[in-house]
């Protein structure tokens, strides 16, 4: 009987992205295609990790929560051959909505776990100017003729106010709050030079203005006031509370992490700059889908052994900022909590729906370097129809990291691999 | 068809060879648009100048006077903010798969005065001057297709990067009747060498073989070739590593003037030794790189500002830039029925394996993908001509142009027989048989009894009527010409032959395969020789017949050298076989009369097996004729000559008033419909050069069709410049 795959614990070696654009006819990526942002981030992760042979990566999975057009054709082997990658290096298509690019993460950390691959590059990418929410989506009549689910699940802006509606305490004058400190955030990272290292540079065309380079996000509202977003039209609800100042703007953009067996990255001399505890993703009703990330949390908090006071870094996704709130209040966190996106969130750099996972990941790998008293830290987002989906991370930076022993063999023991 | 009941037509506006040099579209504008590009690393700004004519890839970016004006305005108002000191680089770059592909020929051809033409030259140099005076470095990024003048604009910045996936780099001014002389001609051989330079400039034009991006790269026409995924991120970068000095390319001496003397030298012997002065260009291109060594800028600039003038106002230039038009518009043959008419072909049958079958029947399986069958009659010749296909097939894989499994497929497709039943299931068959009209008859007799009744039947023949051919067929509308050139990979010309009875369907399915074997179709009506051979073959004859009369062979080897065609006679001869040109010589005086002479020597030479020529000085160099062969024409001559022997302008004066009458008669008879169609098929399937326009426009321009036929061939200023 062949031997039986150790569990390998598995590293996030690196991650980048490309600057993220404003979805419209005449944003950044206005004229560019969605499959050559992902192939510009995989081409980047290569170049930063001359080490790394390319066939040596044994699998490519990359996300989009619309697979057609310059989407489609399976993105993870179409994105491996465009960006040059040998031939014998597979790769797949994967969708899981918001949580697309977290999904490859842990999904190839599942193959990395039973060793099943050794190097994996995963990431996400959604144009949505070329392709709008929900576009093409045929739903199935039973969501409605049973009442599975609420006429407006699908409409996003609409779940978040029937989550202001959930708690009184969920205020609009909160959540303007939270989304001016993210703009703010955003901005005194960049101009710490926090944000400019993990971007890739995206040639970009515009048949009017010829050849540029995109080298910034484009949809960050520096200087926002709580006053100038006060009087913002609440566009999902009469007399709502959300606003374009407290969501995620529409966005393009692509994101890419190179990820390895903790053994097989001291083998190649690539860096560990965080090593995975955790995963876990929790469905809730699709009608306050931003709630996702509180039961997700909980069971990965479970999983690793830990509880919510061992993390010292969160990075959630800001689809909107009553369900970061929503989270806080959940896990009894103050809304200006600085382990809480440090670099602002979605709300200001924009959320490419499939990519946004990686970007979390990519930024806490960053804040961990920096922070290395920080042992434990967290990626959440929430999920399109009701899902949470929640990665911990250790930091190795940390005092009392401790590598993982490895064997001429490679593997670890599998008792040694217990999550602490 | 026949030429007493079809009156010769006239270009009409739909012609696309008449269009394309009659009368100057409109100017697609290049406009050059610039964008600030942030540099990593606080490298500064870089200003990206896209060069785009807002056209799809279909139309390819040039340059006319309103775009070197807008590049100009655009490089100036760059060069203010570099010195006002927010800019620290510049760099041009194009719209997809275009930096650029050269000055637009219909604008230059518009030209009519000196004064324009010098205007011509020195908006290009003063518009690309601009980025030698930036004072920031330059670079171009080439992304793409950079052919001549967009070469040249490459070649005017400091730096360049190429894509790896470029494959047209080139300055093919002198293949045109033109030098680069947007600075091409002094930079090139400054930047790689002079030895180099003229492979740049002179022999890859005359031999249209562009660069690809790893071949300039190689010999210093690019700095650096970057992966084309990210090939405009890679450039910035590469451009903030050369601004911050941690990438330094180096710069070779220049040859030293000895060297240059030599390299200038021999190549002006070797362009004596093949064009023998027949074109200005070459000889003024090799001009400008002899002196670019020891001119300044200003003065080479000057001086090919100079050149470019008197070669726009040059009858050689305006006969390039129509055959130019001609070949390019090639593609859509003049005449051809509607393509929906067309029989869908899925298995072709050749009758005969000889070479030539064996070629077709490769070169279907190739590009037609389908199963191709052999018949032969014996297996021996069957297994002849499969072993040809072999070799062929080799070959193909051996230079790397064909992969082990297309191959195999390629080997599996072709098969052969010797049961003309095997060819029952084919929708087109090709008989390649021997030249005599009486078996290509019978076989498409037996070919009729196994196929369905709406198979096409085509043949290969050169010279035979395809109608006498058909005629006693249960259906003769069936039956078309397609007659290929040798060798049949190579040559772009096939003559698709419309006899008397060719029906719509047939000829349709001639020209439907041969644009799908990527072929150059021209139709032709069923007379002796069509267009090629015809021509070609009366050349022949007068030069023996001159001979014949006492003109010494060498005398006639050498007369036809103010045309710069691409081989002297006896060599063409030698070429053909000469046992082929004197059956064919034979066979058209049969049908056509005594101009094509009757000639004992050239029947002797040909019964005594006896070569014609020497072997050529070097590799390129002509094979001029073995003066052995004189003896041989004087011992077959029976009685002394009868007429006078002529000296080389009395040979090629006799040669060109018979192609001009030949020509008139051509026409008359409706072999095709106009002079542009002779002049297709002579530069595709014999060579003759784009400075000969084919054979029309020089015929005019030298007088010999005024003189001959009383008219020109082409309306003045068509192909020349125009003299009012």
């Amino acid at each position: 009987m062949p031997a039986a795959p150790a569990v390998r614990r598995t590293v996030f070696v690196d991650g980048v992205r490309t600057p993220f654009g404003r979805a419209r006819p005449d944003g950044l990526y206005g004229h560019t295609r969605a499959d050559d942002l992902a192939v510009k981030t995989v081409r980047e992760l290569l170049r930063r990790h001359p080490q790394l042979p390319p066939e040596r990566v044994d699998e490519v999975a990359i996300a989009a929560t619309t697979q057609a057009g310059d989407q489609g054709l399976t993105l993870g082997r179409t994105v491996g051959v465009l960006a040059g990658l040998p031939r014998s290096v597979p790769g797949y298509a994967i969708d899981r909505m918001c949580a697309g690019a977290m999904t490859a993460v842990t999904n190839l950390a599942g193959q990395i776990g039973v060793g099943a691959a050794d190097v994996a590059l995963a990431g996400g990418v959604e144009h949505m100017g070329h392709h709008p929410m929900g576009f093409d989506a045929d739903p199935n009549p039973r969501f409605l003729s049973e009442r599975l689910v609420a006429a407006d699940a699908l409409n996003m802006g609409v779940t978040a106010e029937n989550l202001h509606d959930r708690d009184a305490g969920l205020t609009r004058e909160r959540a303007d709050a939270y989304g001016v400190a993210s703009q703010r955030k955003y901005a005194d990272a960049l101009a710490a030079g926090k944000i400019d290292p993990d971007l890739v540079p995206v040639a970009t065309r515009d048949p009017e203005r010829g050849w540029g380079l995109a080298t910034a996000d484009e949809p960050p509202r520096p200087g926002t006031t709580v006053e100038a977003i006060a009087a913002l039209p609440t566009p999902f609800r009469p007399g709502g509370r959300v606003t374009a100042g407290t969501s995620a703007p529409l966005t393009d953009g692509a994101t890419a992490c190179l990820l390895a067996a903790e053994d097989t990255a001291a083998e190649l001399g690539l860096p560990v700059r965080m090593r995975l505890v955790s995963f876990a993703y929790a469905g809730v009703e699709p009608e306050i889908m931003g709630v996702g990330p509180v039961p997700a949390t909980h069971r990965a908090l479970e999983r690793a052994g830990l509880t919510i006071d061992d993390i010292g870094l969160f990075e959630i996704n800001e689809a909107f900022a009553v369900q970061v709130l929503a989270f806080l209040d959940a896990f009894g966190i103050a809304d200006d909590d600085p382990r809480v996106n440090p670099y602002g969130g979605a709300i200001a750099v924009g959320h490419p729906l499939a990519s946004s996972g990686v970007r979390l990941m990519t930024q806490l790998a960053r804040q961990f370097a920096e922070r290395p008293e920080v042992r434990y830290g967290l990626t959440t987002m929430c999920v399109g129809l009701g899902q949470g989906g929640t990665v911990i991370w250790e930091n190795p930076h940390h005092a009392e990291y401790e590598p993982t022993a490895t064997t001429a063999a490679g593997a670890a023991p599998i008792d040694e691999e217990v999550a602490p | 068809m026949s030429g007493e009941t079809t009156p010769t037509p006239t270009p009409t506006k739909n012609d696309p060879t008449t269009r394309a040099v009659g009368s100057p579209r409109a100017e697609r504008v290049a406009h050059a648009l610039a964008r600030d590009v942030r540099l990593p690393d606080g490298a500064g700004t870089l200003a990206l100048v896209t060069i785009d004519n807002g056209l799809d890839h279909t139309k390819p970016t040039t340059f006319g006077p309103t775009g070197i004006a807008e590049l100009t305005a655009t490089l100036t108002s760059v060069r203010d903010r570099v010195r006002a000191g927010e800019v620290q680089a510049v760099a041009v770059t194009g719209k997809p798969y275009y930096l650029a592909a050269g000055a637009d020929l219909t604008q230059v051809t518009g030209v009519t005065s000196r004064e324009e033409a010098l205007a011509l030259g020195r908006g290009g140099h003063a518009a690309y001057g601009l980025l030698h005076d930036m004072g920031v470095p330059t670079f171009a990024f080439v992304n793409g297709v950079a052919l001549g003048g967009g070469f040249e604009l490459a070649l005017n910045c400091d730096y360049r990067t190429a894509a790896a996936d470029v494959r047209a780099l080139a300055l093919p001014e002198t293949g045109l009747g033109l030098v680069p002389g947007w600075g091409g001609a002094y930079l090139v051989p400054r930047l790689v060498g002079v030895q180099d330079a003229l492979d740049v400039i002179l022999t890859r034009p005359a031999a249209n073989k562009p660069f690809t991006a790893q071949q300039a790269e190689r010999i210093g026409l690019v700095d650096v070739v970057l992966d084309t995924a990210d090939f405009l991120e890679e450039s910035v970068r590469w451009a903030a590593r050369v601004l911050r000095g941690e990438v330094v390319v180096p710069r070779r001496e220049l040859d030293d003037e000895a060297t240059w003397r030599a390299v200038t030298d021999a190549a002006r012997a070797r362009l004596d030794a093949t064009i023998h002065g027949s074109r200005p260009a070459p000889y003024r291109a090799l001009d400008l790189v002899a002196h670019a060594r020891d001119r300044s800028r200003e003065e080479a600039f000057a001086a090919e500002d100079e050149a470019l003038a008197d070669l726009i106002l040059s009858d050689e230039m305006r006969a390039s830039v129509y055959a130019f038009g001609l070949v390019s518009g090639g593609k859509r043959p003049v005449g051809a029925p509607d393509a929906a008419l067309a029989r869908p072909v899925t298995r072709v049958g050749i009758v005969g394996a000889g070479l030539m079958a064996a070629q077709i029947a490769l070169l279907l399986a190739q590009r037609l993908g389908v199963p191709v069958v052999m018949r032969d009659l014996d297996d021996e010749r069957v297994a002849k001509g499969l072993e040809a296909v072999r070799s062929g097939v080799e070959r193909l894989t051996s230079t790397g142009r064909l992969s082990p499994a297309a191959a195999s497929r390629l080997l599996g497709s072709v098969r052969g027989t010797t049961d003309l039943a095997d060819l029952a299931d084919c929708d087109l068959v090709i008989e390649a048989v021997t030249e005599v009209l009486s078996l290509k008859k019978r076989v498409f007799a037996e070919v009729e009894q196994v196929v369905s009744p709406d198979a096409v039947l085509a043949t290969n023949t050169s010279a035979l009527s395809v109608t006498q051919m058909a005629a006693d067929l249960q259906h003769p509308e069936r039956v078309v010409g397609l007659h290929f050139f040798n060798p049949v990979a190579a040559m772009p010309l096939v003559e698709v032959v419309q006899a008397e009875r060719t029906s719509p369907e047939a000829l349709a399915t001639g020209f439907a395969v041969a644009s799908r074997l990527r072929k150059t179709a021209v139709l032709v009506a069923d007379r002796p020789g069509f267009v090629v051979n015809r021509l070609l073959v009366l050349l022949l004859g007068v030069i023996v017949d001159a001979v014949e009369k006492g003109t010494p062979v060498e005398v006639a080897d050498r007369a036809l050298r103010p045309l710069g065609l691409p081989m002297p006679p006896f060599e063409l001869f030698d070429l053909v076989g000469p046992a082929v040109g004197l059956h064919v010589l034979t066979s058209l005086r049969e049908d056509l009369g005594e101009r094509f002479p009757r000639s004992p020597g050239l029947a002797r030479l040909v019964e005594d097996g006896t070569t014609v020529v020497l072997p050529a000085a070097a590799k390129g160099l002509p094979k001029p004729v073995d003066p052995a062969i004189q003896a041989t024409f004087d011992a077959a001559r029976e009685a002394e000559p009868l007429g006078e022997p002529l000296d080389e302008a009395g040979v090629l004066d006799s040669v060109l008033a018979a192609l001009t009458r030949e020509i008139g008669h051509m026409l008359d008879e409706g072999v095709v419909a106009t002079p542009q169609q002779i002049d297709l098929c002579m530069i595709l399937g014999a060579g003759w050069g784009f400075h000969l326009g084919g054979i029309t426009p020089y015929l005019d321009r030298t007088g010999c069709s005024e003189r001959v036929l009383g008219r020109r061939l082409l309306p003045d200023g068509v192909a020349n410049v125009p003299t009012a």
